[in-house]
């Protein structure tokens, strides 16, 4: 099963990380991508830009509209992804537990729809 | 284009499926010797190279198989000599040289060969890797397919199934199986891991065809080509004759499970003569042939059922009372939740919807399928049968979104949808 792991933070939560920390977070993180490169259930992932530079664009009136910033205001943005492919949700748990952004936001695991499937 | 070129691609083709054919045996005899799996695995890719380019202009050798296992061992002598830091391992390789000459002989009248194949399908179904790394292992090194057809077949990148397959060598160089023989009981439990593989492999090849979901009936057909092979090695084994009339059986469904836009088509909707006859037959040759003469077991039975299936011509000529005599000895045999929500679609084909919807509700109470769509689907499906139409939409409705595939998604919101409108709120 494929899930994407998506990674919350709240800004402030990260800024009031003193160096140590922040490198600490980046270590563990890392350590743990390349657990899972080695275990063959690593896809991809990456760190996304502060949303600051984000842009969100909606259909109004027959055209497309942007707005800066994010498609939804909210305390916590989204900070990043991982993609992975494992043998369960208690799988994707446990690789969950040890994500270290848990402790400054939080992660949401999504499976991914397989386009194929079984006649019923 | 020179003349010469004018048998070229079916040449190549023949020796792709020569090498495809060989490569299970030649593997398994270099692992079991040198005790090393990983670097057998290497050298003998290497001498499938060769061969798929110099048979593809000269043709095979008189004794194709002799020629693979000589060149791979050599080039694993070779690999040794160069390796530093394997100075330990010269005395092997110098006592390899010497039994180089005696590997030439003959190999098919070799009576280890079938040993030498099943001693790899056990290498790779080894209990100590995770399901995954069986699958990725066993079709790369017993299925002859190349890592990114392996990798494209389950969507993901090439880097991330590449891993997976050296990991699983990896560890079969810690923990692989010892070399002895077998006893009787350990012999039957790596069978049994070895046909749990190939079957995974089969499901995960037997989804809806067309689309992004081409690439992965070639497992499919690597399952059902493997399921061959070990039937082939053992011909008494009941259950590898089940297995194999099982795959065939479900199989000769592919053209009908689904329509050209990718819309899945239930099995008492389908356009029976789209079923392959051959595949059928065949199936059944099998299953009839191996029930009175074996032991029993759980891939005969769901053989039998596929069979009696495949009998009828039309749905409305299913011997349901059979399916359910077939289902109840199933439930002895290898109970599962499964294999019970498989019984109450049959029980309500035979008793009416209400006798399956009870026995949903025992397994629901069970809770290892809590949640699970198809249960609720199967739910859905025996409601709508009752009559009860809104309950029926609100399961199917929840079925629709607890799936994860696409196509299974798109079935259970037409079902809902077919059922009518949703009731309107109130307006007030």
């Amino acid at each position: 099963m494929k899930y994407l792991l998506l990674i919350y933070s709240a800004p402030q939560t990260w800024s009031a990380l003193t160096p140590e920390e922040r490198a600490r977070v980046v270590r563990e993180h890392s350590a743990l991508e390349r657990e899972l490169t080695e275990s063959g259930e690593y896809i991809g992932g990456s760190a996304l830009a502060d949303p600051e530079q984000s842009k969100a664009v909606r259909f109004r009136d027959g055209s497309p509209v942007v707005t800066d910033g994010p498609y939804l205001e909210a305390k916590e943005h989204l900070a990043g992804y991982d993609m992975i492919d494992c043998e369960s949700m208690e799988r994707a748990m446990e690789i969950v537990a040890r994500n270290p952004h848990i402790r400054l936001g939080g992660v949401e695991v999504r499976p991914l729809i397989d386009p194929c499937g079984l006649e019923m | 284009m020179r003349l010469g070129d004018v048998n070229g691609p079916s040449r190549a083709s023949e020796v792709e499926d020569l090498l495809r054919e060989l490569l299970p045996h030649v593997l398994g005899t270099l692992a079991r010797r040198w005790g090393d799996f990983d670097a057998a695995e290497d050298a003998v890719q290497d001498a499938l190279l060769i061969a798929a380019r110099r048979w593809a202009v000269e043709g095979p050798p008189d004794n194709p198989r002799g020629w693979l296992i000589t060149v791979a061992s050599r080039r694993l002598t070779d690999q040794y000599r160069q390796d530093a830091a394997r100075r330990r391992r010269e005395t092997t390789a110098a006592a390899m040289d010497a039994a180089r000459d005696r590997v030439s002989a003959p190999a098919d009248t070799d009576p280890t060969a079938g040993d030498d194949t099943l001693f790899l399908l056990f290498l790779c179904c080894h209990p100590s890797l995770t399901a995954e790394s069986q699958i990725a292992l066993t079709l790369r090194a017993v299925g002859g397919l190349t890592t990114a057809q392996i990798a494209s077949a389950f969507l993901v990148p090439v880097s991330t199934m590449t891993r997976r397959i050296s990991r699983a060598k990896q560890r079969m160089a810690v923990d692989g199986p010892t070399f002895g023989p077998l006893s009787e009981r350990d012999r039957d439990e790596r069978l049994r891991a070895v046909m749990q593989v190939l079957y995974l492999i089969f499901n995960e090849g037997y989804t809806a065809s067309g689309g992004t979901c081409l690439q992965r009936a070639e497992l499919a057909a690597a399952a059902i080509r493997l399921a061959r092979l070990v039937h082939r090695l053992l011909p008494d084994e009941g259950e590898a004759a089940g297995l194999l009339a099982l795959m065939l059986l479900t199989h000769a469904r592919s053209a009908a499970r689904s329509r050209p836009d990718g819309a899945l088509v239930p099995l008492e909707k389908q356009d029976r003569g789209l079923w392959s006859a051959a595949e059928i037959r065949e199936g059944i040759d099998l299953i009839e042939q191996t029930l009175p003469r074996s032991l029993v077991g759980p891939y005969q039975i769901q053989a039998a059922i596929a069979a009696v299936h495949s009998e009828a011509a039309r749905a409305e000529d299913t011997d349901w009372p059979q399916i359910v005599a077939l289902y109840e000895l199933l439930e002895t045999v290898a109970p599962s939740p499964v294999v019970t929500l498989n019984h109450a679609v049959a029980r309500a084909m035979t008793d009416g919807p209400q006798a399956g919807l009870d026995m949903l509700a025992e397994l629901g109470s069970d809770g290892r399928l809590a949640g699970y769509h198809r249960l609720i689907a199967v739910q859905a499906h025996l409601l709508e049968m009752r009559g009860d139409r809104a309950a029926a939409r609100a399961a199917y409705r929840t079925a629709a979104r607890r799936t994860t595939s696409l196509p299974e998604q798109r079935y259970l919101e037409s079902r809902a949808s077919a059922l009518g409108p949703e009731d309107k709120p109130e307006v007030p």
